[in-house]
């Protein structure tokens, strides 16, 4: 079984994000850039599965611009066989991705396509789920747990109400929570051996996806801000100051 | 003129509140006509609660033994179907809103805009990205169902028992998948107030230590009627279960009141708190980010101080 991997560059979970003053748009020069951690998952959770034998080949994609290739590298570091590149000057919406999931899927019949559940730049949470609507195959969002076995996954959902399992036929699309695994770190070796591993690029123009999008966004905006208040010296302090605020 | 469907999200019989404070989304978006769909093997009593909310024109219900729990895949494509004729398909941005919509989203060939703040316009709408670090104003074609979820903390709950809206049977035909199936939920079983909907959350990070020191935290917040919530450091470290996480990547709450207790005060976290009323933080280091948004801060160790406050919280 082949295994694709999301792989979305994103901007560093670390950095405190700043709106241009002209509200054009957020600060992305000189910031650092990232693996999206949900995909970084994804991506420790498919070589999982190829360690175990139950898959043979774990590829990861990216949809971006031209140097996404030192990111995808990484990716091969890490322990993926190949990479594909779908190249775009222009950021994707998560309708698009999934078409061009999908179109990746037609050529490469993976048995199990594993995305991060969002991606920390958009936070939109879409993707798998529009990939699996689009492909008329089963999806496993927020997964905190993978099992495979004959043609099968058993995955745990970390849901609002609690943990809840569902059994899904493969392929099927899954979407990774946080605590699904912990990546391993890229070694020095790896990152040689990864050199040789080839990466696939395609024009996004040569897919026939209709880049077609819904939405367009016109403003960006800093989020009000939260003064900060007082420091209280002890505990009777605080509870006086919640009583007098009806909040005791 | 726009016609709002609002996706009903119940368990074990009862609507969640959630379902109320996308109601009130929708009130704002000024349409003709605001319509529940309940989706479930015995929709009666959700759809009679949903029935109760201000501002709900209809309530639609689909009755399938497939929709005994909500499966993503099973539920989409009745939605997707019952969405023909409504300008707006609305579902809470919960893990089921979350789940389902953007499938919905797929099906219908369109766009989604999740975690809506506020309806500025029918068409327009605003949203966080970054954790929050950034708002964005969004313009959906006018020409295509715009498929959103709603961000509840933003929402307040649309007000329950004056309304007495009409509950239609829905047949959607649409044929249902059988590649994804429902095994087990496993919830955490608790007296406590919900942490989505609570008016008061204590939560507990990385320091309080362990998974036997966090009854500290769960005894406190006992002793004021609040929710218990946590960071996801406590939840990694498995002090606590999963859905008590706070944050970007959890839930997302608006209480009167929110204690942060040995939580240093990431974004991430603190994009879960926002819009909290007033925000106490507890912690030993002066330094913890957390202070630079708290309303009251007080510096200390946390196995003393609570002891403390419930000392002078009196009998
Ligand atoms: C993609 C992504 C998503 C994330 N999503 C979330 C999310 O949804 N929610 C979330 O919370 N985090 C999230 N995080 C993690 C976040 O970045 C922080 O790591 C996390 O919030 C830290 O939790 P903490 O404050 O409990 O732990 P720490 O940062 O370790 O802080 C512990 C605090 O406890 C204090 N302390 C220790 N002992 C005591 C004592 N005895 N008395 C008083 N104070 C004490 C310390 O001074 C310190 O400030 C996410 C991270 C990533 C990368
Ligand atoms: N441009 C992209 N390149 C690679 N993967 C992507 C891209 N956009 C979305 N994805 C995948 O879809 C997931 C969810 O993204 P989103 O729906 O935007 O929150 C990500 O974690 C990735 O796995």
């Amino acid at each position: 079984m082949k295994i694709l991997v999301g792989y979305k560059r994103v901007v560093d979970y670390n950095v405190r994000i700043q709106v241009k003053p002209d509200g054009s748009g957020v600060v992305t020069d000189g910031v650092k850039l990232s693996a999206n951690p949900f995909d970084d998952i994804a991506l420790e959770e498919a070589l999982r599965l190829r360690e175990k034998g139950i898959a043979e080949e774990v590829i990861v994609v990216g949809i971006g611009p031209a140097d996404l290739t030192a990111h995808l590298r990484n990716g091969l570091a890490m322990g993926a066989n190949r990479a594909i590149h779908v190249v775009t000057a222009d950021a994707v919406q998560p309708l698009t991705a999934a078409r061009v999931f999908l179109k990746l899927i037609e050529k490469e019949q993976p048995g199990l396509v594993i995305l991060g559940k969002q991606a920390i730049d958009d936070d939109a949470n879409q993707t798998g789920q529009m990939l699996a609507a689009l492909w008329d195959r089963p999806q496993a969002t927020f997964a905190g747990k993978v099992e495979v076995a004959d043609g099968k996954a058993k995955v745990t959902r970390e849901v609002d109400a609690g943990l809840e399992a569902i059994e899904v036929d493969l392929p099927a699309v899954i979407t990774t929570d946080l605590r699904l695994n912990e990546p391993r770190f890229i070694k020095l070796p790896d990152i040689m051996k990864a050199k040789s591993k080839p990466i696939d690029s395609i024009e996004f123009g040569s897919l026939g996806v209709e880049a077609h999008d819904h939405l367009k966004t016109t403003q960006y905006a800093a989020p009000a801000k939260r003064s900060k208040g007082v420091m209280v010296k002890d505990a009777a302090e605080l509870v006086a100051a919640l009583k007098q605020k009806g909040l005791l | 003129m726009s016609k709002i469907l609002v996706i009903a999200e119940h368990l074990d019989g009862k609507l969640n509140s959630s379902t109320a404070r996308a109601v009130s989304a929708a009130s704002a978006v000024k349409g003709e006509a605001i319509d529940v769909l309940v989706l479930s093997d015995a929709p009666e009593a959700v759809a009679a609660e949903a029935a109760k909310i201000e501002g709900v024109s209809r309530v639609l219900t689909v009755a399938r033994p497939e929709n005994a729990h909500p499966l993503a895949a099973v539920l989409a494509p009745q939605i997707a179907k019952a969405a023909t004729g409504y300008s707006h398909v609305f579902a809470p941005s919960t893990t089921f809103g979350k789940d389902v919509a953007p499938r919905v989203a797929a099906l219908l060939g369109v766009a989604q805009v999740s975690d809506v703040m506020s309806v500025e316009a029918a068409h327009t709408f605003t949203r966080p990205i970054y954790a929050g670090n950034a708002i964005i104003t969004v313009e959906a074609d006018a020409a295509h169902t715009v498929v959103a979820t709603i961000r509840t903390a933003s929402w307040p709950a649309a007000p329950s028992g004056a309304n007495n809206a009409p509950v239609e049977a829905l047949t959607v035909d649409a044929a249902l998948p059988t590649h994804t199936r429902f095994v087990e939920l496993k919830q955490g079983s608790s007296d406590r107030p919900d942490l989505q909907s609570a008016s008061k959350v204590v939560s507990g990070g990385r320091g309080v230590g362990s998974k036997e020191n966090f009854d500290i935290i769960y005894k406190f917040a006992d002793r004021i009627g609040a929710a218990v919530g946590a960071s996801r450091a406590a939840v990694d470290a498995g002090y606590c279960p999963n859905e008590m996480q706070v944050g970007q990547t959890g839930k997302i709450i608006a209480p009167e009141l929110y204690m942060a207790i040995g939580i240093s005060g990431a974004i991430q976290h603190l994009t879960g708190i926002k819009d909290a009323g007033t925000i106490v933080a507890i912690n030993k280091d002066g330094e913890a980010p957390i202070f630079e948004i708290a309303d009251f801060g007080l510096m200390g160790d946390l196995f003393k101080i609570i002891p403390e406050l419930e000392a002078a919280l009196g009998a």
